[in-house]
């Protein structure tokens, strides 16, 4: 069998040259694309992430609709040339877990009592996988889902941290999660600290749970700057659009008149 | 002079100020006021609210829109508003005697229609009608749908943009709040109005727009010449 290979040497470098709390580089786009309600594009590492939101919109099937609030329902995909063997196409255990817990992450922050009877599609393709993705995923749909003005509580960050060579870190990379000792995917809100999504991979003491923990909040807190930025960025010309909007208010009813005339 | 991102906030933004009380797009939550869309934060009458700037049409009461009829039964119709769900057109609120059954000979599947939001009641039904003197069947003319964000910026300042398009491409325009355009005219005339809304829609921030139109539409007619 083959020799496992170094994860992290006597330094605290890792393969890829980061330090135990160092995060990989991350960079989002709202607003890729135009027939979304919202979208976001985002590239973390390596791992490339289109979300696409629809909503609120009808639920079909009509029977699954909740007469008091929306539903949000997220399918999450790996598309085939994501990964280095060829994925088989179409939804696999895997894929449907990730799918449920995202929902469910998002179900706690989205005021879902405002859209009774309807539904919240959200769709997300991994085009390039590099471990981490159930959390890229994550952070791009709460992108997708404000750039699509779904009222929520706050934006969640998706971050995880695990063991690798006996040493907790952040941010796990490939080689890093398929040989390391442990891997902790998570979903915070960044303002008030609460964690809505948690899962565990390996054996982690209690310790090192509460260091992982640490490094993870303060690396949420990151990620959300991050996002902000790029729904900023996306409407930073707004105000501009704004002023014009005041003018023409008025001019809106006075053009129903008129046309009736 | 404003810089572009400043009052621009995301959900969960803290909204300061003092003694201001939760409007539009926010919520409180521990004695304090937080936004709960991607907006502009504004202030006034004590309350601060959020304005969003983007996501779908979101109906209210006093709303005239332009809808397309999707189903129809013995004494209804489904008419597709743009929002969440369709709406349904009851017979008694239309302007003519329809007889139990007969629904489609007034209006069928596809037919589009000019109508106003009555009624949102707590499960956020919407109830339109076509009864008030400002609505009306739309027969001819085609509907380009756009952002319903950007329903202000075609309008533009006391309907200068709708104006413009309409004399340079002798066209007859309604925008309606939830982001449909019914353009009539002739055929050419309403696709230069068509491009001259996408160049509006994709360039909505920019400066100088309405010249912008203008002579993009002049240039249009001179080329035809």
């Amino acid at each position: 069998m083959a020799e496992t290979p170094k994860l992290i040497d006597s330094k605290g470098k890792r393969l890829d040259g980061r330090k135990a709390n160092e995060l990989r580089p991350i960079s989002i786009e709202a607003g890729v694309l135009k027939r979304a309600d919202g979208s976001a594009y985002l590239e973390w590492g390596n791992n490339k992430v289109m979300a696409a939101v629809y909503g609120p919109r009808e639920c079909h099937p009509r029977h699954l609709a909740d007469p008091a609030r929306a539903l949000v329902r997220v399918t999450y995909n790996m598309a085939s040339f994501s990964v280095g063997e060829r994925k088989r196409p179409g939804p696999d255990r895997r894929s449907t877990e990730i799918s449920k817990v995202t929902s469910e992450a998002f179900s706690s922050v989205v005021f879902l009592e405002q859209f009774p009877r309807s539904s919240i599609d959200v769709f997300v393709e991994i085009l390039q996988a590099d471990a981490g993705t159930r959390v890229a995923a994550l952070t791009a749909v709460a992108v997708a889902l404000a750039d699509a003005g779904i009222p929520m509580k706050s934006l969640l960050a998706g971050v995880a941290f695990g063991k690798i060579g006996g040493t907790v870190v952040l941010d796990l990379g490939n080689d890093e999660d398929n040989y390391g000792e442990a891997d902790v995917p998570l979903a915070i809100i960044p303002r008030t600290e609460e964690v809505v999504l948690l899962q565990m991979d390996g054996d982690l003491t209690v310790k090192e749970f509460q260091k992982g923990m640490k490094m993870a909040i303060a690396a949420a807190k990151e990620i959300y700057e991050v996002q902000k930025d790029a729904l900023k960025r996306r409407y930073a010309v707004s105000v501009e659009e704004l002023e014009a909007k005041e003018g023409a208010e008025e001019e809106l009813e006075e053009e129903t008149v008129e046309e009736e005339a | 002079m404003s810089s572009p991102e400043r009052g621009v906030v995301v959900p969960g933004d803290v909204l300061d100020g003092e003694g201001l009380k939760p409007g539009a797009g926010t919520f409180s939550e521990g004695g304090r006021i937080y936004a709960s869309l991607l907006g502009i934060r504004r202030e006034g009458g004590g309350y601060v609210s959020v304005t969003p700037l983007g996501g779908r049409y979101i109906p209210r009461t006093g709303d005239l829109v332009i809808g397309k009829v999707e189903d129809l039964g013995p004494s209804h119709w489904l008419v597709d508003i743009n929002g969440p769900h369709p709406s349904p057109l009851r017979v008694n609120e239309v302007p003519w005697k329809v007889d139990f059954g007969d629904t489609a000979s007034y209006l069928d599947v596809e037919d589009a229609v000019l109508v106003k939001v009555i009624n949102i009641d707590e499960t956020k039904r919407v109830e339109i009608t076509m009864k008030d003197r400002t609505t009306r069947k739309l027969t001819g003319g085609r509907i380009v749908e756009i952002s319903h964000a950007k329903v202000p910026r075609v309008i533009g300042r006391e309907g200068s943009m709708i104006k413009l398009i309409e004399d340079l491409t002798n066209t007859r325009m309604f925008v309606s709040q939830n982001g449909r355009i019914w353009i009539d005219g002739e055929i050419d005339d309403v696709v230069h109005a068509v491009k001259a809304i996408e160049m509006i829609e994709s360039d909505a921030h920019v400066h100088g727009l309405t010249d912008a139109v203008r002579d993009f539409l002049e240039a249009t007619y001179g080329k035809a010449e």
